[in-house]
């Protein structure tokens, strides 16, 4: 519980460096961020410029102190106003609409790399040198290629060339719209088998690689060797006593690469047309969208901050060597 | 001139040149030690950085050179066709090599360089400083990087290499410094390095001739990691339009390529040679950088050598061979031979009989 408690408080400071990053970042840049965005949208009201003055410290107003009280309340109540580019909407309701997507898609497509390429590890590593471990090169070269590349690649071959897949967006807007129904569901799943395929097959390398260096250096141990020469099962040594053990690095690396995978989504949104955040964060790089790229990137390290703390609770119920050198801390 | 240069070094006391000559063949003995993948990675990087160096004064045409000749398929005159404002694609590939491995390699030393303060301080000082720099790094590390140099890319006024080299470093240090830490903390421990305290030398000169030359290969492994990321990220970034346009890295082109329907109208020769060039790079950076683990690690090294006995792949995971394995290929005489020789006559008698069990069966 105590360790839990380390946990926390170490990820409350990792929250508050980059909720101050983004504080200071908009500030220490040269120009008028607010005038110019009023300048590219005419139609916004003076109280949207108050709280893009607000939001990004531009203008008359407090000291820096209080306007970073201001803004640490607008953060923790998750609340950036309306966005400048959608104007009537908040940039809370856009978010709240793309969120899904990006979580479905890139969440599921993430757990199957992390599955299939851990297993593949697994299988290279205990036959370290076989036929597996020496297709190696061809995924690492597989893991070397441009995730977009590959991607424009197999939109062209599979989606325009061929008609296997729908090229790019999320559904077809004029045949469906969004809700809990068959036709819609169907419709969404079917676009984001290709998708899904790209982001497995480039991430799926570096889980594989991964795995298989640790349980090459697991099935060394003398424990391994114990366990066969009780005469168990391959199957037996393989699942319960090598590769549990080589597990804990790739769990760890679950956690962290999390950020890296909605890095991974963002160029993937952007060649997919896929409706998510990390299109929605580009868009809103290129229309200077200042109040939704801070959201955004607030979001992303908040999920990722929180997907490492579960990752770290996982590992001290699952791992008896990290609950013990946890406690005798 | 090599007469001039080689005097001195014959003059130098012996101690010093035995020393150079040393490290000489000390980086011949590693280089040797390297697996066949590491080596094949190593070419195919040296051939790319040649290509940087030398490629931009060797390029045909200006890259931006534009012509009338648009979206042309390779020929004589222009070997990987043009572009849709007929610049040469083989002139823009040479200039982005070079733009995209020079920003890498910037990035590599930098980030290596802070990874290197880092980690070192940490571990040297120790006690609250540790825990300060520590947590520095993990917060770093657990800090989505990617969207945070969108951010910083998009807040920025330019976009330009150097803007680039300095966020992509400023991102790119938290892994090394962690593993170094690592390392140091295990090192610092050691005998010489009390020794050498005890010679009243100081902290920075045991830092900088004791430690870090002990911490080479993690260096040089740190180093070629961030080469990657650096070289992943630029390129990413390039594409999706957050870098200087106007210049030719490999990211550049994919992105003209990319907004030049290049991909929809097949023209495969403005796509492919930068995508494959980027992936070829990668590869070779992994294939060295699982090379220099396999130094590290003997165990990943001793895979590669899996010996053969008696005909028969011995896994590593295999338990150690047994004699009886053996013995089905003995030929009479040897037989014979080894019923005098063995120790009791329980031994092994079954297994020569019994087929031969691999344990541990995945395929």
């Amino acid at each position: 519980m105590q360790f839990i408690l380390r946990r926390l408080a170490f990820y409350l400071v990792a929250a508050w460096v980059a909720i101050t990053a983004n504080f200071f970042i908009p500030r220490a840049l040269p120009g008028n961020v607010v005038e110019a965005i009023m300048a590219k949208n005419p139609d916004l009201q003076p109280s949207a410029q108050k709280a893009l003055e607000a939001l990004l410290g531009v203008g008359p107003q407090g000291s820096l102190w209080d306007q970073y009280v201001h803004y640490l309340g607008q953060v923790f109540t998750f609340n950036f106003g309306p966005d400048p580019i959608n104007f009537p909407a908040t940039v809370n309701q856009m978010l709240a609409q793309e969120v899904p997507w990006t979580l479905a898609l890139v969440g599921i497509s993430t757990i199957i790399a992390f599955a299939i390429g851990t297993g593949l590890g697994i299988m290279a590593g205990w036959r370290a040198g076989g036929r597996l471990d020496k297709s190696l090169p061809a995924w690492m070269f597989v893991q070397g290629i441009p995730y977009f590349f590959l991607a424009l690649v197999f939109i062209e071959v599979l989606a325009v060339k061929f008609r296997v897949f729908p090229i790019g967006q999320g559904f077809d807007a004029e045949y469906y719209t969004p809700g809990w129904n068959w036709g819609f569901v169907g419709n969404a799943v079917d676009h984001s088998i290709l998708p899904a395929i790209t982001i497995v097959l480039t991430s799926m390398a570096g889980w594989m690689l991964q795995m298989r260096n640790v349980m090459v250096t697991t099935i060394g141990e003398d424990y391994v060797m114990a366990a066969q020469g009780k005469g168990l099962t391959s199957r037996r040594v393989i699942f319960t006593y090598a590769a549990r053990n080589a597990m804990l690095p790739q769990l760890q690396g679950f956690g962290l690469a999390l950020g890296y995978v909605v890095a991974g989504a963002l160029v993937m949104e952007l060649v997919f047309s896929y409706p998510g955040i990390g299109l929605q964060l580009l868009t809103a790089v290129g229309n200077d969208d200042y109040p939704m790229m801070q959201a955004i990137f607030l979001l992303i390290t908040f999920a990722v901050l929180v997907a490492n703390l579960l990752v770290d609770i996982v590992l001290v119920l699952a791992d008896p060597r990290v609950r013990a050198r946890e406690v005798a801390r | 001139m090599t007469m001039l240069s080689t005097a001195p070094a014959t003059q130098l006391p012996g101690a010093r040149a035995g020393s150079r000559r040393g490290a000489l063949s000390g980086l011949a003995a590693t280089w040797r030690r390297l697996p066949v993948t590491a080596k094949a990675g190593a070419f195919l990087l040296l051939f790319f950085i040649l290509a940087g160096i030398i490629g931009p004064q060797v390029a045909p045409y200006a890259p931006s050179l534009q012509t009338p000749l648009a979206n042309q398929g390779p020929s004589g005159a222009h070997l990987l066709g043009t572009t849709a404002t007929g610049q040469d694609v083989l002139s823009q590939l040479l200039t982005g090599i070079r733009l995209t491995l020079e920003l890498a390699f910037w990035v590599g030393l930098i980030a290596t360089g802070l990874a290197v303060i880092f980690g070192v301080t940490a571990a040297f000082l120790g006690g609250i400083w540790d825990e300060v720099l520590s947590l520095l790094t993990n917060v770093f590390l657990v800090i989505p990087a990617l969207p945070l140099l969108i951010l910083l890319l998009g807040l920025m006024p330019g976009k330009g290499q150097l803007p680039t080299i300095l966020v992509l470093s400023g991102l790119g240090w938290p892994w090394g410094a962690r593993v170094i830490r690592a390392q140091t903390l295990m090192i610092r421990n050691r005998d010489f390095i009390a020794a050498a305290r005890e010679t009243g030398e100081h902290s920075w000169r045991i830092i900088v001739f004791e430690l870090i030359p002990n911490e080479v290969s993690l260096i040089a492994a740190s180093f070629v990691n961030t080469v990657l990321y650096a070289i992943g990220a630029s390129v990413a970034l390039a594409f999706v339009g957050l870098a200087d346009l106007s210049s030719f890295s490999l990211g550049t082109i994919l992105y003209w390529a990319q907004s030049g329907n290049a991909l929809q109208q097949s023209y495969w020769w403005w796509f492919v040679p930068p995508g494959v060039a980027v992936a070829l790079i990668g590869t070779a950076l992994v294939m060295l950088n699982t090379g220099i683990d396999e130094l590290g690690n003997p165990r990943l090294r001793d895979v590669r050598n899996a010996t053969r006995i008696a005909g028969r792949r011995v896994w590593p995971t295999d338990p150690t061979p047994v004699v009886g394995a053996v013995n089905g290929h003995r030929g009479r005489l040897a037989s014979f031979m080894h019923s005098f020789s063995r120790g009791s006559l329980l031994e092994e008698e079954p297994a020569d009989q019994a087929p031969v069990k691999k344990a541990g069966e995945v395929r």
